[in-house]
């Protein structure tokens, strides 16, 4: 047992090296770091902390129990995964990127108080805004501007939050958000920011799909499954959470219908799966929150698995639009069938690792007889089949011959889909490996006779409803607007009006104040030169301003 | 072409069996539904044989439908859309 090693540091001392090792030796470094980290979180026991004072704060830099330790492992994982998918990239600022983004959401996660929370949060943004930039476009790096923006606002807010938070309770442990007035909204509203909750969601497929191949896949496991993980423990069982999402799950699948752009398509799935996991933080009952959990891990397995897929595609074909692929299944087909494991998983198709998850926050939803929000997810649920499931992977790799010749993905990336692909298969067929590590005692069976009639009727139907409607169902060279249009149009063209008319004010006052410094200054020179100012004055009006002046004085004083 | 690319190729080949296969396979799924005591009674579908399945079916047309309209009526632009604000394109 190592109590005293925060993981965290561990991984951030760990990319030191990163700096001047390369060739083998960095990709060595760079699956062990991860893997000795995962391995270091293994032997933490629920109930280990790290207290120390600072500044008369009672700060906890380390808190394991069993809902940050789910968090922490599945982590840990994506951590070795990623990194197997990125060992052909020569680019350490991406790697050491990527390590300090793991090493933030991990202390995300193991934090114990508000303010190493917000530390981490913040190293969160810095680093991950790399992954973005990383790729060397102008598009790229616009859109990651944009993304750090949103993000140094969320951070903020965070900030006062937390002040007002800690003016409140006089206390800043990061336990369930018990207070009342604008420190509870305001962290709310920065932790919903993260997770990407309608209407400030727009950031995320803004972002993720400009960013880097490998960069995506750190990017879709880490930051809206810790600001799930921060709402799981600051706010179980707000009411708001369900509606905002069933909303999500909804949202993110009606885009992820239109959209053409394969990453772009799976991002929006994330709005919508994150959607499934606020919806269980808002019911806030031990099963709902152990599905959310469960499905926060079985999601960042599938999701980085079908991101990986759609990435080597872009890093084989140089294409990612839909409307530009097409019957690639000759050529890559491992990736395809590695593809369709994590398609299969998100749509929660038996045997893969989303049925045993999803299923467990969509039959809490039941339990508590919520019939509409049972209704809107499995709504969603079908979405999710429909355009992750069927569109993406027909027009991609079927369809109409797009006439490219693709090898095959470099052997590493095969592996890293590989290994998540086993996980996500292991995880569907033996559940109870998952639910041992749940934050409540399990009660729940997902292979019922029941829930397999009513699972594999709703997907082969939309199967079915895809066939017929097949026609009209292909990507459109478009791209589909979202509200990041408020500040990516009229919102910016209103910035720059606003900064040029400052500018010009600016220019203008600066002009007419000099102007007039001139002409007193040349006044003066007169005045000078004509002896007006050394004339005499008579006694008798010195005598009057003076009584004037002093008059004045005596009417202030005593109107005050 | 590789092995599995040739095993893929050999059931896209045969998708009409397959989707024979599946055909007959959801009707089964209908079938068994429909003959089996509900497990549950929380609300009215519970009792529906076959209910998941014209759910599934209405829920591919809407969600489709839906996002075509949004997608026409509201949100669809040319790729070059936002280079008017000022932004770079990656054509």
């Amino acid at each position: 047992m190592i109590d005293w090693l925060h993981p965290s540091v561990l991984l951030m001392l760990g990319i030191l090296p990163l700096v001047w090792l390369h060739g083998r030796l960095r990709q060595i470094w760079q699956i062990a770091l991860p893997a000795l980290v995962l391995v270091v979180i293994t032997t933490l026991d629920a109930g280990t902390r790290i207290n120390l004072e600072f500044m008369g704060l009672e700060l906890t830099p380390l808190r394991i129990d069993k809902l940050s330790l789910v968090f922490a492992y599945v982590i840990g994982l994506i951590l070795i995964i990623g990194n197997i998918f990125a060992l052909q990239v020569e680019d350490r600022a991406q790697h050491i990127a990527a390590g300090l983004y793991g090493a933030s959401a991990l202390g995300v996660v193991l934090a114990g108080d508000l303010i190493t929370l917000y530390v981490f949060w913040e190293i969160m943004m810095i680093a991950s805004v790399w992954l973005i930039w990383r790729r060397k476009t102008q598009v790229a790096y616009e859109a990651g501007m944009r993304y750090l923006l949103v993000h140094a606002l969320g951070g903020m807010l965070l900030f006062v939050g937390v002040i007002g938070y800690y003016l409140a309770t006089g206390s800043v442990a990061f336990e369930k958000i018990n207070v009342d007035g604008w420190a509870f909204w305001l962290i709310l509203v920065a932790f919903l920011i993260n997770a990407a909750v309608p209407p400030l969601h727009a950031w995320l497929p803004d972002a993720y799909p400009e960013a880097t191949v490998t960069g995506t896949v750190f990017l879709s496991a880490l930051t809206t499954k810790t600001a799930v993980y921060t709402l799981m423990r600051g706010y179980p069982g707000l009411e708001l959470l369900l509606w905002l999402g069933v909303a999500m799950t909804l949202y993110g699948v009606i885009y992820a219908t239109l959209i053409n752009d394969i990453r772009r398509l799976l991002s929006y799935h994330i709005i919508s799966q994150v959607g499934y996991m606020v919806a269980g933080v808002g019911m806030g009952t031990a099963l709902a929150l152990n599905g959310t959990a469960a499905h926060a891990f079985t999601h960042i397995l599938y999701k980085a698995l079908l991101l990986m897929g759609a990435g080597a595609v872009l890093h084989m074909t140089g294409r990612s639009r839909m409307s530009d692929l097409g019957g690639l299944y000759r050529y890559m087909p491992i990736t395809f069938l590695l593809y369709m494991v994590g398609a299969l998983s998100i749509s929660a198709f038996p045997l893969f690792s989303g049925f045993v998850s999803k299923t467990m926050i969509v039959e809490a939803a039941a339990v508590d007889y919520r019939g509409v929000v049972y209704l809107l997810m499995l709504l969603a649920a079908c979405g999710t089949f429909l355009s992750t499931g069927l569109k993406l992977p027909y027009f991609t790799f079927f369809g109409k011959d797009s006439g490219l010749r693709p090898k095959e993905a470099p052997l590493n990336m095969r592996v890293a889909m590989g290994i998540a692909a086993a996980l996500c298969f292991l995880i569907g067929i033996f559940p109870g490996t998952l639910y041992a590590i749940l934050p409540f005692p399990v009660d729940y069976n997902a292979y019922t006779l029941s829930h397999l009639l009513k699972e594999l009727q709703l997907l082969f139907f939309v199967g079915l409803g895809f066939v017929v409607v097949i026609r009209y169902a292909g990507g459109k060279d478009y791209i589909g607007l979202d509200v990041d249009w408020l500040y990516r149009g009229p919102g910016r063209r209103l910035a720059i009006r606003a900064r040029d008319m400052i500018a010009e004010a600016n220019h203008d006052i600066r002009a007419e104040f000099m102007r007039v410094l001139g002409r007193l200054q040349s006044r003066m020179g007169k005045a000078h030169f004509d002896g007006s100012l050394l004339r005499t004055w008579a006694t008798g009006s010195m005598a009057l301003w003076t009584a004037l002046v002093l008059a004045l004085v005596l009417v202030l004083n005593l109107g005050a | 072409m590789s092995r599995t690319a040739k095993i893929l190729e050999y059931l896209v080949a045969k998708r009409r069996v397959l989707g024979i296969a599946a055909l007959a396979f959801m009707a089964g799924l209908v079938i068994v539904d429909w003959l089996k005591e509900p497990a549950y009674s929380r609300f009215f579908w519970d009792g529906i044989g076959g209910f998941a399945a014209i759910y599934g079916f209405l829920a591919c047309l809407v969600i489709l439908g839906v996002a075509k309209a949004l997608g026409y009526w509201l949100v669809y632009r040319k790729r070059d859309y936002y280079a008017r604000y000022g932004e770079a394109t990656d054509d």
